[in-house]
């Protein structure tokens, strides 16, 4: 009896283990490939040059500066409205059907396929309002997309502040904004970082949303304005590898390199930022 | 010695009153926390609430500084006098009420953030001190919980590297630096051990001489050591209320008098 559990065990250990390895091979063999096939195509020229010969030499810088504004942009409408209406849901809101609906719309928010986040962007952006196929439309989109993430980060930053900072603040005749300014925000800020960042990845990374509201297939130039086009990352690398004849495997590796390469620093950061926070945190 | 102390405690009784609560009746939804509770509380004096789990001294402590606003659903009636104004007025300036009823809490709580800028934190948000005048105010409050030689020269450690002992009396520097007349202590000493309880209760001792004290404790000798009244408090009834050498020589209530022998509790 005491021999077959303990077979058993070991059973279900090399199982579990099996299914580990299973789970991290294919990132460890996707990376590989990427770095292997591209990295050849990272020159000075590549990173900092517009495309030539119909996308088949030259850089992507173009669509490189397209994914950093977009991800400003998506930014600048998605954190401050992410993050006000965690603190409204986390400080102020009484737990009511109204927010109860609340919050289960920003989780039903995270679940909606990106794509139909493009098809709305498309409808309420570019058409209704008139935007036009612009960055201002597409970080809008982006940034509808982002909320759930930046208001659900935010939300477990706030709640796992103690709530004795709160008292305790309240209790030295601090007003209820002022316990939350000074109290609450300052040591649920890494906890919010963490999700910026995260949403900046995705941001940075999707292609549906960007599609019909904002990617160009080519631009010679950069874009003047926030009612500009713009070329973007992923959907370069879209238009490279399938719509483009004849595009060299490097040039199509490197791009996604490059864009691999800025989502996983995104991500480094958050990591980093992540494990100081938890090492700071002895409430 | 006792006797002239006692006699001007008397003669104080009724004109050094500072905190008053008059039928104050709470209720916690459909359940009574508090009933009928009438107290006078003498300025400068300890004043020790004991009483089992549960038996709404707590709440009592946190009506007083409208802590207990905070919790949905709570229902007080009464009046509850601090020098003489009526803190359940809707007009009350809750900033400046608890400005002068400070609280301490039953663990100790200090931001984790440097031991000055604990201190310095309700002046900041007030805005009552110009920056000149910060490292006064911190050596002033730590000077008065007895951390002040040990801390001088580490101004910026991390408060949660104190011991808790060190915490609790942060917390009280930090409170004081609001300039309360009356200190709310919540169990002040449960999370701490006897000796670091000792020397808290020597604090107590010298903070009298310029707050009014009121202490909620679990432990009946600290409160028979520390105050100089005693309430005990039983169901949300406060069954007696007297000095607190009569209360544990001479209980008039059997209730009391059951408690303090530690036949239940």
């Amino acid at each position: 009896m005491r021999h077959n559990a303990y077979q058993t065990q070991k059973i279900a250990f090399v199982l579990l283990f099996i299914a580990t390895v299973l789970v991290v091979l294919p990132v460890i063999f996707i990376v590989f490939i990427i770095v292997q096939k591209g990295w050849h195509a990272i020159t000075w020229e590549f990173l900092t040059a517009i495309p030539k010969n119909g996308m088949r030499e030259g850089g992507i810088f173009p669509a490189i500066v397209g994914t950093v504004y977009l991800v400003v942009g998506t930014l600048i409408f998605a954190l401050p409205l992410g993050v006000l209406s965690a603190i409204y849901l986390t400080e102020y809101s009484k737990d009511n059907l109204l927010t109860r609906l609340i919050k289960l719309a920003i989780i039903n928010l995270a679940g909606v396929p990106s794509v139909v986040y493009g098809l709305f962007g498309l409808g309420i952006f570019v058409i209704f309002l008139k935007f036009g196929s612009s960055i201002l439309a597409g970080s809008l989109t982006l940034a509808i997309m982002v909320l759930p993430i930046i208001i659900t980060t935010t939300k477990e930053a706030l709640d796992s502040v103690p709530q004795s900072f709160r008292e305790v603040s309240l209790s030295l005749g601090a007003s209820k904004w002022q316990t939350i300014q000074y109290s609450v925000l300052p040591h649920a800020l890494p906890g919010i970082l963490t999700g910026v960042i995260l949403a900046i990845s995705r941001a940075a990374g999707e292609t549906a949303p960007i599609l019909f509201t904002v990617a160009a297939f080519y631009l010679p130039h950069l874009p003047q304005s926030i009612f500009d086009q713009a070329m973007a990352l992923p959907y370069h690398l879209y238009v490279i590898s399938t719509q483009v004849p004849n595009v060299s495997v490097e040039i199509r590796y490197g791009t996604a390199l490059v864009l691999l390469v800025m989502v996983l620093s995104a991500n480094f950061v958050a990591i980093v930022i992540r494990s100081k926070f938890r090492k700071m945190k002895k409430w | 010695m006792l006797v002239p102390m006692s006699i001007q405690n008397n003669e104080r009784k009724q004109a050094d009153v500072i905190v008053q609560t008059r039928e104050l009746n709470l209720f916690y939804g459909d359940f009574q926390a508090l009933k009928d509770v009438d107290i006078a509380i003498r300025e400068k004096s300890i004043t020790a609430l004991i009483g089992p789990s549960g038996c709404g001294k707590s709440t009592f402590l946190r009506t007083l500084n409208r802590m207990n606003d905070l919790i949905e659903g709570v229902k007080i009636t009464g009046e509850i006098l601090i020098d003489g104004m009526n803190i359940r007025d809707e007009q009350i300036d809750l900033v400046s009420l608890r400005k002068k009823v400070g609280m301490v809490f039953q663990r100790p709580n200090p931001f984790p953030l440097s031991v000055a800028e604990n201190i310095l934190f309700a002046p900041k948000i007030h805005k009552t001190a110009q920056r000149k005048n910060h490292p006064m105010i911190v050596e002033e409050c730590l000077k008065s919980v007895l951390l002040w030689d040990d801390f001088k020269d580490r101004l910026d450690m991390n408060a949660l590297n104190l011991s808790l002992e060190q915490q609790q009396r942060l917390c009280m520097a930090r409170l004081l630096s609001v300039k309360p007349d009356i200190l709310l202590m919540d169990e002040p000493c449960s999370a701490l051990d006897p000796i670091a309880t000792e020397r808290i209760e020597e604090l107590m001792w010298i903070l009298k001489e310029n707050y009014t004290i009121i202490i909620v404790t679990h432990n009946m000798q600290q409160a028979a050591r520390v105050s100089d009244d005693t309430g005990f408090m039983l169901l949300g009834e406060l069954i007696e209320f007297g000095k607190t050498k009569r209360i544990f020589t001479n209980p008039q209530d059997q209730r009391t008098n059951d408690y303090i022998t530690g036949r239940f509790g």
